[in-house]
């Protein structure tokens, strides 16, 4: 596929001969060249936006963004916030936007677990544990992900058996044909006590950190200061809940007929959706840790155990600080690609953006172009945020050079 | 000089000559062979031996099941759902026959029978043109892309779709792997000029040029696939003069090549971005102008370095056809689910079988693919050594 | 190899004294790279003060030898006493020796990601357990030794290849070793900056460290080395002090070599 041996005896541009001196300045040519670009896109652009209004016209379809405060008229399934039928298609858009938020923020964290478990256990010693998880990531990153979400939700999710026969798991939950049901906290009175403990402790660990940090570095005394500091996390707000007189209980699903009544459902749609995201995303961020760790030099590693470091500070002080820097801007593309994948929710019928929006909305208004112009300004946003913070991460930790 | 020369209590180490060289000798045997091989990669240390029990518990508890599924338990050949029904007790796992009953409609869609040899055929000549291609040491490699990019899309054209006496077969009775190739194929082959164009673009000094580049790839690349189908499938047809319309499949082709010519822009940049400075200079030198020294100088040297940047643009494009179903083609995976619901081959397990078949497919051209990609890696590697 | 003059080496053997207690104890090391024999039947006896040049044909084994004593290879037959301390699999060990064993290597391996003085600190602090600015100061008193306090707070990418060799000297002399190891410690570096460098170590070599330096330049052997041994094909060939090593050398296999690199 190379153009190796074009002929070199033929000139693309500027035949030479007679003509004028300024169609050869480089100034002016850019200057017509770019004069010529503006104006055939501005003439393509005019061309769309005639054909489209031609046609709008035509099929009697209204433009215009105001369908977004008239009465929607259809159900979502899942709805971090209040909405009915009656609401309208913005508050739709919002209930839409939303669930797409929380499937990506879920699917991040768990895809990062996963992956960087992966991605580690791939560079294991153990012959065993590093092919297993080859074998993991050479067969999920090879196999489209619509195909997963649909094999999770309709050959895995969709045929187990009903809840009565459903597969009992600890603490009352239940996983069937209708998902997973599992426990839901229900917050009573003095919650608050509890939360503001969490809090007190977790500021009381961080303090604690930087308070021994300083002490080693002022006395070369060493304390455990994670260990306290877990410590702190779990006891104090245990002493908390129990003081507050247990104020978060569990509501425990309970089978009546045939469905479950009480605990929290999640649906087999945002169930094959997470899985699927999450298994995918992984098998990615997995390969994106090993070539993050595999970058930095063997001899980095040997100095400092030259120096006498231990593998475990080794690695917390002189390899995973140079190992992120690597890893952290593939990852944070990682975690776009998740987020735009997330739009694949619409094959497994899970409420997202694009299934509620550019499905629904668009459907009962026809306001296509409107629609999908929104739709797409919306991952626009996310995109341009995350790579305003990767220039940003890049710019901080760049290794000065000369 | 110091007191070491001096014969003292030491003197045998200062001053020592070797007699006789000393042979290789076979390491102890506790560190080679199979055991030494065990030892070391599995047993070396209580956390090693850990891992060791703990992955292969992991395996004992999947794979097993894993092969009774697929292979033990499998039904290979039926003519219909009986054959793949669970009768008292008997445990069904993948339901082969009915791969074998729909296979024909796995690589062809609803493609007229009569005429399957011309899909057939197509296949033929793409794979005749590609090979010669895909092998670094085959010459003619010019001529040869030449006729791949065009005299092979103006045949396959012709033999796919229809014209000069050959009866018209309208894409919507295309499917299966001929659709996911054919969006595949002509997606990569239409986005790698125009992505050759916007790399230029973006690396160009003139400021209209380079926006208008940025501005175009950062688009495609900041939204989703899907909505991409979605407007290539609901807004193309409005941007057009009313009377002209494209079939689905041509209108998911242009979301499809606009979308992964944005990638490919990227791709190539960073082919641009390795040429090193002193080319463009000694291009620049020669008296070359931008386009020549483009054309001669540093396109062929950068598009040889993303050769497998290219071929990994072309898999996740490849994995990414099967979101045209959505917008109501059938590909191999529109298509194995479309036959879910043949009333004769209802049974419970066959969802499963035809998942798990696409996703065989699918994961043998993209397992393939990297291979070969990491293998052009590997050989550039040592060619710039070299 | 750049061969340089002997009077541009200052070094002053008068202060260089040998004592008769051992540093480092070699018995019968054997040493393979899965079926590739790479150290045969090495006997070695290093006291401390002692200055050892270890030179050789590439692949003799040289570098593998002096890896060995801090363990970042592992041997598989024979001893290696190091300090009074026998290298075995036990961590503890292995750590006592590594605190104790200092090393130079051929391409530096400084911390790209920390400043000078920070990998100047970064072992103190966190293996001996010195308070931070106690080990700043010892830090910036071997940045001064190198040559390079002013550079204390630039980033190792910021340095020349001189530099970054000194700083690195200065990082494993802040751990207070009794012995340091060099891996070809000149090879990766440009011509010019090789003597400042050699100047750093011959200094070294005066103040007493023991040292072994796997090393082709001769000159820095006949000025600084009390023995030069010769390496090839994993067994060391011979060996004997400086003088006679260059000038009457003994085994027809180091005739061989030193006709080749001394021209």
């Amino acid at each position: 596929m190379t153009l190796r041996d074009a002929a070199p005896s033929t000139p693309l541009s500027g035949q030479r001969g007679s003509g004028s001196s300024w169609l050869y300045d480089p100034t002016i040519r850019g200057i017509v060249f770019q004069v010529l670009l503006v104006v055939g896109l501005a003439l393509f652009g005019w061309w769309v936006v005639h054909n489209t209004i031609v046609n709008l016209r035509a099929a009697n379809i209204a433009s215009g963004f105001d369908f977004l405060s008239t009465r929607a008229g259809y159900d979502i399934a899942q709805k971090p916030i209040d909405y009915t039928i009656d609401d309208t298609h913005g508050r739709a858009f919002l209930v839409g936007l939303l669930n797409t938020l929380v499937v990506a923020a879920i699917g991040v964290v768990l895809a990062t677990v996963l992956g960087f478990l992966v991605g580690i256990a791939r560079l294991s010693p153990n012959w065993l544990l590093a092919k297993v998880a080859s074998v993991y990531v050479e067969t999920f990153r090879n196999i489209p992900l619509l195909l997963q979400l649909l094999f999770w939700y309709k050959a895995v999710l969709s045929v187990l058996p009903g809840p009565r026969q459903g597969l009992a798991l600890p603490m009352g939950s239940n996983l069937s044909n209708r998902g997973l049901i599992i426990p839901r906290p229900v917050i009573g009175e003095g919650f608050e006590l509890v939360v503001g403990a969490v809090a007190v402790a977790l500021a009381a660990a961080f303090g604690l950190s930087r308070w021994a940090r300083a002490r080693q570095m002022a006395t070369g005394q060493s304390f455990p200061s994670g260990l306290a500091g877990l410590a702190l996390v779990v006891l104090l707000p245990t002493f908390a809940y129990v003081l507050a007189g247990m104020p978060i209980t569990l509501e425990y699903p309970e089978l009546k007929g045939f469905n479950f009544a009480g605990g929290l459902v999640l649906k087999p749609e945002f169930m094959a959706l997470l899985l699927g995201l999450t298994i995918y995303t992984a098998s990615f961020i997995a390969e994106v840790v090993r070539a993050g760790v595999l970058a930095v030099s063997h001899g980095q590693t040997e100095a400092a155990y030259a120096l006498g470091l231990r593998p475990s500070r080794t690695l917390r002080l002189v390899i995973v600080p140079q190992a992120m820097r690597v890893i952290i801007p593939p990852l944070t593309s990682q975690y776009l690609n998740l987020t735009k994948n997330s739009s694949l929710a619409v094959a497994v019928g899970y409420p997202d953006l694009v299934a509620v929006f550019a499905g629904s909305t668009l459907n009962i208004t026809g306001r296509a172009v409107e629609v999908i112009f929104i739709t797409m300004s919306v991952y626009l946003v996310i995109s341009l945020l995350t790579a305003a913070f990767m220039n940003w991460f890049n710019a901080r930790v760049a290794l000065i050079e000369r | 000089m110091t007191d070491v020369a001096s014969p003292g209590p030491d003197a045998r180490s200062a001053i020592y000559v070797r007699g006789t060289f000393v042979p290789p000798s076979p390491p102890p045997g506790s560190t080679v062979g199979p055991f030494g091989w065990a030892h070391k990669n599995l047993f070396s240390s209580p956390f090693n031996i850990a891992a060791t029990i703990l992955t292969a518990l992991f395996l004992a508890w999947v794979v097993p099941p894993l092969l009774d599924w697929l292979i033990f338990d499998a039904v290979w050949t039926g003519e219909n759902r009986e054959a793949c029904l669970p009768v008292d007790g008997r445990e069904v796992g993948a339901c082969w026959a009915w791969v074998q009953a729909k296979f024909g409609q796995i690589l062809y869609g609803r493609y007229p029978l009569d005429q399957r040899w011309r899909v057939d055929l197509t296949a033929l000549l793409f794979v005749a043109g590609l090979v010669p291609l895909a092998i670094p040491k085959v010459p003619y490699k010019r001529e040869n892309t030449i006729l791949m990019l065009t005299a092979f899309p103006v045949a396959a054209f012709i033999l796919l779709y229809g014209g000069f006496g050959l009866p018209v077969v309208e894409t919507a009775l295309w499917g299966g792997l001929l659709v996911t190739l054919v969006v595949a194929v002509t997606g990569i082959v239409a986005s790698l000029p125009l992505g050759i164009l916007l790399a230029l673009g973006r690396r160009s000094k003139l400021p209209i040029v380079k926006t208008v580049s940025v501005i175009f790839i950062e688009f495609w690349r900041g939204v989703p696939l899907i909505t991409v189908l979605f407007m290539a499938s609901v807004m193309l047809p409005l941007f057009l003069p009313s009377g002209v319309n494209f079939d689905k499949l041509l209108r998911a082709l242009i979301g499809v090549a606009l979308f992964s010519a944005a990638y490919m822009a990227e791709t190539v940049r960073g082919g641009l971005q390795a040429i090193p400075k002193g080319q463009y200079e000694a291009a620049a030198a020669m008296g070359l102008g931008y386009w020549q020294s483009m054309r001669l100088v540093i396109l062929p040297q950068a598009l040889k370095i993303v050769i497998p940047g290219i071929v990994n643009s072309f898999i996740s494009l490849f994995k990414d056809t099967s979101l045209v179903l959505i917008i109501g083609l059938f590909d191999v995976l529109g298509i194995i689910q479309l036959n879910f619901s043949d009333a004769n081959w209802s049974a419970p397990t066959v969802p499963a079988t035809g998942f798990v078949f696409a996703a065989i497919v699918f994961w043998i051209f993209c397992f393939g693919m990297s291979r070969y990609s990491q293998y052009m890696e590997r050989r550039l590697e040592t060619g710039h050594r070299r | 190899m750049t061969n340089i003059a002997a009077e541009d080496l200052s070094a002053d053997r008068s202060k260089m004294t040998v004592g008769s207690q051992v540093a480092v104890e070699m018995i019968g090391v054997n040493k393979w790279y899965g079926e590739f024999h790479v150290l045969r039947d090495i006997n070695l006896t290093v006291r401390k003060g002692e200055r050892i040049v270890i030179c050789g044909p590439s692949g003799s084994g040289k570098s593998t030898m002096i890896r060995c004593i801090n363990r970042l290879e592992e041997h598989q037959k024979g001893q290696i006493i190091v300090d009074g301390t026998e290298l075995t699999n036990d961590l503890k060990k292995i750590d006592e020796v590594r605190r104790e064993v200092g090393m130079v290597f051929q391409h530096f391996n400084l911390f790209p990601h920390l400043t000078i003085l920070e990998n100047c600190t970064l072992a103190p602090i966190w293996v001996r357990k010195m308070p931070k600015r106690q080990a700043e100061e010892a830090a910036m008193e071997y940045l001064a030794k190198v040559r390079i306090p002013e550079q204390a707070h630039k980033y190792p990418g910021q340095l020349s290849g001189g530099q970054q060799q000194r700083v690195a000297i200065a990082r494993s002399l802040c751990m207070n070793p009794k012995i340091m190891l060099f891996d070809e410690p000149t090879s990766a570096l440009d011509p010019e900056m090789v003597k400042e460098v050699l100047d750093v170590m011959i200094s070294l070599a005066e103040s007493g460290m023991t040292m072994l330096c796997v090393t082709h330049e001769m000159g820095f052997a006949r000025q600084v080395a009390n023995r030069v041994i010769f390496m090839d094909q994993g067994q060391i060939v011979e060996q004997n002090d400086p003088e006679a090593f260059f000038t009457n050398p003994q085994h027809e296999r180091t005739r061989l070599f030193l006709s080749q690199i001394l021209h």
